[in-house]
Formats: structure tokens, sequence, C-alpha cells
């Protein structure tokens, strides 16, 4: 049965890696629109007018911290240090709860002001783009959390090993798409 | 009282009540009706749960997809004959059967069907049933996701025949151009039955493809390097990496068009900074792999076929790979030849008119190849042969008419004409149809453990030879006379003669169709003189025919050691006794609802966004994230057929 388990570990995480590759295509759509309509503001507001840039660098710090929390929690449970592994878990939740919260509240501010997504093409394709990535944090924070009290009423064992490494795959690449959002939609799209 | 947050935007006002759509609406429910009528009087619910819908059984799964694809083929007939009809007769001072929105319509759901639901369907229902067994497998790496995937395609399917009775569907052709698909042209619910239809189908697609490509990469039998596969498993290997790279895009694409249309956003519309022109080329870099995610596993089928019943080993298999891959490359870098008249200027209009040409080149080797294997084999000419060899013929024609479209200086001629539609169906029906029917007959005796009566299969493959070219030789000459796409009314009675012969190949391919399913049904009514004793009923090279037919559900009894490139023939011609090994334990999935449930969750969301009925989308996505869930926290997905089951059920036969 061991050699069983390692066999499904092993099919489930090529399934999780090639699931990530997919989903790289469907930001790289989300991307390539964005990029051919962010000039077309159409009379409204263009990035340097309504992106925080000091807000959004804090926003990214929370989320690489999340992400940091994550490679701990995974660190620990392999030296069976199920107390941190689970500390290191909440941690990974509330970082990326709160980098969530700032989106949201940066998301609120805008439309408040009147730069809702369908004032221009530029706006629409900011928001979803940016929206599809908090949607994928929704999903991360919610396995995340079902992971932890799963992890909290069972010792730790292999299958929780096996099922801690699968998310945190899930929780590095959206890390990493957050990293290319950051340089194209607001390092690039902030300039115009 | 005011019940729009109950209803959303639904009215009787969208209930049908022009006669062929009404006929439609009255008809399809009453059939379904009829269905569900003999399923309780012969009292099959419960079998029909346990067995099949809850079923994770590859196989099963399989035959229930090539069921609806062979439903929605005789659908997407009906509408192409409703076509016709018009265009025969709307004519000068003449009306035709249908007013133009009708037209619309049709045209729009006989593309969207045959495409997503017939083609796709049968694509993915034939990998499931061969391809584990193909490669040596006991299943597919995902048997759960598998289930999902296949009731997604259900419910897209569902949906996009529901629009029929309520609502109507979308009149903006099979892709959905905006600016006609945005809000602005097409406030009704029409063009968001599309959307969803496609987008739910579109996502289980994405998921087979996932499954697959991990199948083949980790559960291929002991031995079995990737170039000892069969080439039928090498093509859809090929085509799960193309589902992979080009679903996403259009999930993406249809996401945005979606947001256009409700949340009033502005990326293809015509105003508020929005470019249509950026849907166009989205949707075609999905569309362009898209009819190679088609074709590729059908290629794959006729190399299996010709090799078996011309009793040789396929010619070339290395290049039959290189082929493939090299198509799979190309079929990216063509997409923006469907679109040359955007302007996008001579030079890079060359390139794209110069790829396309190229990938003629990987085309022609494999019908070399094909053509190669025959010479001096000892040819049988089955039923799945003839289909064969109609697909050389036609589908050779296709290609040339295809090379022709990629010169851009033409294609400016002929853009948009019934020219283009001549040629994609030139190359559909004669490559992804064509191949799709010989396989089911060549995998049938497989399934189901009888094979198909041999003379009506090829009275139905003469049908299509005969009724294609009556329907679509026509259409040749007049793209090039100046009628374009999507036509339901015209003036030139010169016309007149070409459109009632394309409209004689309708019917002509009907017969084709009526033969089949006639074949089907005389098939099982002597399927005791058909019946396959041996596994084996048409002396095959690969490892699905060395088990018995039906193949049980485990497929193979002990997982086979992989020693050469056709193994099973391999194994009858060397005659060895290897000692039989040791009997083990197996391991399958425990059939399970939950797949159905998370896609019924996504077709309720799917409806209610459809109808603005935001309760309903909520309540729909949270019935599917609450499932999923579940299915996660359940560890015990699993039963077991222990070694004494299987010698017991061994000594019982022999």
């Amino acid at each position: 049965m061991k050699h069983d388990n390692d066999e499904k570990s092993n099919v489930a995480s090529l399934g999780l890696w090639i699931y990530l590759m997919t989903d790289l295509v469907l930001f790289a759509s989300l991307f390539a629109t964005f990029i051919v309509l962010r000039q077309n503001t159409a009379g409204g507001p263009g990035g340097a007018e309504i992106f925080n840039m000091p807000y959004v660098l804090i926003e990214t710090f929370a989320l690489l911290f999340s992400s940091l929390m994550c490679g701990l929690a995974l660190v620990t449970a392999r030296f069976k240090r199920r107390t941190a592994m689970l500390t290191y878990l909440l941690l990974t939740i509330l970082f990326g709860a709160i980098f969530l919260g700032m989106e949201l509240a940066e998301f609120a501010l805008m439309a408040s002001e009147g730069h809702s997504w369908s004032e221009s093409a530029f706006l629409s394709g900011y928001f979803t783009l940016v929206g599809t990535h908090g949607l994928h944090i929704a999903v991360g924070l919610l396995w995340a959390s079902i992971l932890f009290v799963r992890l909290l009423r069972r010792p730790l064992e292999r299958n929780g090993l096996r099922k801690l490494g699968l998310f945190a795959i899930f929780w590095h690449f959206l890390e990493i798409v957050w990293i290319f959002i950051f340089s194209i939609v607001y390092l690039v799209g902030g300039t115009l | 009282m005011d019940l729009s947050w109950l209803f959303g935007r639904m009215s009787l006002e969208y209930l049908p009540h022009e006669p062929a759509t009404l006929a439609a609406a009255i008809g399809m429910p009453l059939l379904a009706l009829g269905a569900v009528g003999a399923i309780t009087y012969f009292k099959k619910w419960r079998w029909l749960w346990k067995e099949w819908i809850c079923s994770l059984d590859a196989k099963k799964i399989g035959i229930m997809y090539l069921f609806v694809a062979l439903l929605m083929l005789l659908r997407g007939l009906a509408d192409a004959a409703m076509l016709r009809a018009q265009t025969a007769v709307s004519v000068g001072d003449a009306s035709g059967p249908f007013d133009v929105d009708t037209f619309q319509q049709v045209f729009t759901a006989h593309g969207t069907i045959m495409i997503f639901f017939v083609a796709m369907g049968a694509m993915f229902g034939l990998i499931n049933v061969a391809l584990p067994l193909m490669i040596g497998a006991r299943d597919v790496a995902f048997p759960w996701l598998n289930s999902v995937s296949f009731w997604l395609f259900v419910v897209g399917m569902m949906l996009s025949n529901v629009s029929l009775i309520f609502g109507g569907f979308s009149n903006a052709g099979w892709l959905g151009y905006p600016p006609l698909s945005g809000l602005e042209y097409n406030p009704g619910p029409g063009i968001d039955y599309w959307i969803w239809s496609l987008q739910i189908a579109g996502i289980g697609s994405l998921i087979s493809g996932i499954n697959f490509f991990v199948t083949i990469l980790k559960k291929r039998a002991p031995g079995m390097t990737l170039m000892k596969m069969p080439i039928f498993a090498w093509s859809v290997l090929v085509t799960t990496v193309l589902i992979m790279l080009a679903f996403p895009i259009l999930t993406a694409t249809l996401a945005m068009l979606s947001l256009d249309r409700t949340m009033d956003m502005h990326f293809f519309t015509s105003d508020g900074g929005g470019n249509p022109m950026m849907y166009v080329n989205l949707i075609w870099a999905w569309g362009h792999p898209e009819v190679y995610i088609l074709v590729l596993p059908a290629f794959g089928i006729y190399s299996e076929i010709v090799a078996t019943f011309a009793r040789k080993a396929l010619f070339g298999y290395k290049t039959m790979v290189a082929a493939l891959v090299a198509i799979m490359f190309f079929s990216f870098v063509v997409w923006q030849h469907h679109f040359f008249t955007m302007g996008a200027g001579a030079n890079v209009n060359a390139f794209f008119g110069i790829m396309t040409m190229v990938i003629a080149i990987p085309t022609g080797v494999k019908i070399f190849n094909w053509l190669f294997t025959m010479y001096r084999g000892r040819i049988k000419m089955t039923a799945s042969m003839v289909w064969f060899m109609c697909f050389v013929f036609t589908f050779t024609l296709g290609g040339v008419t295809g090379v022709i479209l990629a010169v851009p200086a033409l294609d400016f001629q002929v853009h948009n004409s019934l020219f283009l539609v001549a040629h994609f169906h030139n190359v559909i029906i004669g490559g992804v149809v064509f191949g799709y029917i010989a396989a089911l007959t060549y995998w049938w005796p497989k399934m189901f453990g009888f094979r198909l009566h041999e003379g009506l299969g090829k009275v139905s493959a003469y049908f299509w030879q005969v009724g294609f070219l009556l329907a679509f030789m026509p259409l040749y000459a007049l793209g090039f006379m100046g009628a374009v796409r999507r036509l339901d009314h015209y003036t030139d009675p010169e016309w007149v003669p070409f459109f009632i012969v394309a409209g004689i190949g309708v019917v002509v391919i009907g017969m084709g169709a009526v033969a089949l399913v006639l074949q089907i049904i005389y098939s099982i009514w002597k399927r005791k003189t058909l019946v396959d004793t041996t596994g084996d009923p048409w002396d095959g090279r690969t490892l699905e025919w060395s088990v018995p037919s039906p193949a049980p559900e485990y497929n193979f009894k002990t997982i086979p050691v992989v020693t050469h490139r056709d193994e099973w023939w391999h194994h009858k011609q060397s005659k060895t006794t290897q000692a039989e090994p040791a009997l083990e334990d197996i391991h399958l999935p425990k059939p399970t609802s939950i797949g159905v449930i998370v896609a019924v969750g996504a077709g309720l969301a799917a409806f209610g966004i459809i109808w603005h009925m935001w309760w309903l989308a909520g309540l729909g996505t949270v019935i599917a994230i609450v499932s999923i869930i579940w299915r996660t926290m359940n560890d015990d997905t699993e039963f077991t057929i222990t070694a004494a089951e299987l010698r017991h059920e061994t000594g019982a036969k022999s």
C-alpha cells in the first residue's frame, strides 16, 4: 500500500503542475488583453492617476510573507514539528487574507471614486486580471483553511504532508503570477 | 408584486412562437418524457444510476460520451437540413420556411453543436474507451475528474438545447464575434446561453486534457516507452498538449465576453476603448488548435485501422510521431489566417500564409505513410477500412483547398464565402467524422462484445461520401460566384441549381446517418450472430485486443509487460508461452455521484447568470464548491477485487 500511495502522490503532483501550467495560459490571455488595451482609457484615468504604489508594495509584501510562511510550514512539517507547522500555516492564511483584504479595499476605493470596471477598456482589463488573481487567492485561502482544520484534527502523517505539499505548489505559483502583475500592471501600467 | 429577484429577466415572451422552433420545443420534451417513461416502465432507474451515472469506469464514461455525441449528430444534421432547405428556395421574391432570426440561430447551433458536442464528445468517448486499454493501464490518472468532465460536457450540451425551448440560442455564429455578440446588438439571453454552454463544456474538456496527459505519462504498462506506444496514444498525447495550451484561452475569452455582457465591461465593445479584433485574435488562438485537437486523434485512429487491416506494421512510425509533433507546434502559429482581411499588413499575412502552407507538409507525410502501409499489405476491406478510404480521398481534397485559402491574396476574394464553408466541411467531415465513425466500428466489439454489421456500415460510408460531394462541391463553385456564408436569402437565380444540389446532398448524408443508426440497431438485434468470443475480432496489433470483449471493469487481470511496438501482434507471432504472472489484488475507484452533482451545480449557476437570477447563480456555485470539498475530504474512494475473486472468475469461465 505504501508504494501505491507514493505512486498516487506522484500522479497528483504532476496533475497539479500541469493544471498550473494551463492556469498560466489563462493568465497569459488576460495579460495579453491588458497589454493591448492598456492605453484605451476612453477619457478615464490611466494607471499613474489611480495606482497607489506604496500601498501596492505593502500588499505585495503581505503576499510574499504569506508565501514564506507557507514554505516554512512545509519545512517544519518535514521535520515533524507539528505545532510549528500549524502556526506557520495559520500565518500563511492570515497574511494571504491581509493581501486579499487590501486588494478588495483598493478595488472599493477606485469604484467609489467613480473608476469602476465599466469606465474604460483599461480598467476592465485591470479589474479582470488582478481580480482573477484575487479569486485564485480566495480559493487558496479556502483550501488552506480546510487543510488547517484537517491537520489540526489528526497527527501528522504522510497523507497530510502530501496534501500540504500540493497546496504549497499552488500558493507559490500565485506568488509568481503576482510578481508579473506587479511588474506589468502596476510598474508598466502605472507609467501611463 | 416584483418577482424579478426570483425570476431575473425571465418572461413569457421568451417562449417560442415561431413554427419551427415551436415544433422542436414541443418535440424535444416529449422525446425526453418518453425516455423517462420507458426507464420507469422497465424499472431501470437504479441500474442507470448505479451502473452508468455514478460510474468512474473510463469505458462506461466513454460509451456515454459516444451516445450523447450520436444524439447530437442527429440534431446537428437536422439543423443542416433546415439551412439547406432555406437556401434551396429562398431566392428573389420567394421566401424560405424560416425567418432571419431563426435561420441565424440554426446555423449557430449547427456549428456549435457539431464541434463541441459531436466532435469533441466523440473524441473524448473514443479516448476513454480505447486509450487506457491501449497503453496497458487499469484506469485513467484521475477517475473522478473524468466523471466531472463528462457531466460538465452533458450540462453544456443541455444548456444549448434548453435555449431552444426557452429564450432562444445565439444568432452570432459558432464563434460569436463581437460587437454583434455584445450587449448593444444582442441584449437577450441567446448569446449568454452560447457562452455558458461552451464555457462549461470547455472546462470539462480542459480537465479531460490534463487527465489524459497525466494518464499517458504515468500509467503506461512497464516496458512501454513513449516510442513503443501505439500511434493513437501518441496522437492523444499531442492533442492533450494542444487542449492544455488552447482551452484556457477559450475560458478567458468567453469569460471576458461574458463580463462585457453582464458587468458592462469594455473588452470587446465598440465604445469605451474596447477592441473587437482582440476577441477575434484570442478566439482563433484557441480555435485553430481546436481543429487539430479534433483531427489528430482521428489521424491516430486511421493509423491503427490501416495497420490492422493491411496486416502490416505502420509505415514510418517515427515520421508519424514527428509529423504529429510538428503539427502541434505549427497549429499555434497560424491563427491569423482566419482573418487575413483584418489589415495586419502584407508581411504579417505572408508569415501566417507561409506557416499555414507548411502544415501541409507533415500532413502530407501522414497521408503517404498510410498509403505505404497499405502497399503490399493483405488488405481486408472491412467497414472501418472503407471509412478510411473515403477519408483519404476527401481529406486530401480538403487539404488542397486549404492550401489555396492559405494564399492571402486569394483569401481576400473568398473570405467568408461558401468556398470557406466547403473547405472546412471537407476536412472536418472527411477527417474527423469519417475517422470517428471508423473508430466506432473498430472498437465497438471491445465496448459491447459484438461486432457491428459490416454491410450496413459500408452502405453508410458510401452515402456519406456521395452526400458529402453533392452537398459541398456546389458550395466551392458558389463561393467563387460570390455567395457569402450564413446567407438566408439571395437574388441571383443562377445560384438556385447549385443550392438545390447541395440540398440533395444533405438528404443523402442524412440517409448515411440513418444507415448508421440502422446498423447499430440491427447489430444489437443480431448480437448473437455478431458476437466476438475471442476478444480479438480483427486480428489486432495493440493491447486492447489482448483482453476479452467487452473489456472487464479492471481492463487487465495482470498488467502486461511490453517489449515491442505492436506488443499484441508480436505476442501472437512469437507463440512463446510465458508463465502466467501471479494474480494480485486490484484496486478500482468506487462509483460516486459527486461528479454529477458538481456538474449540476455548475449548470444551475450558469442558468442563473444567463437569466440574471443571482440567487441561483450563487446557489449553484455553492453546490459545486461544497461537493468538491466533500470529495477531497473522502479518503475511502476505492474498492478491491481480490486475487481469489479473480481466480474464481477465471475458473468459472474456462
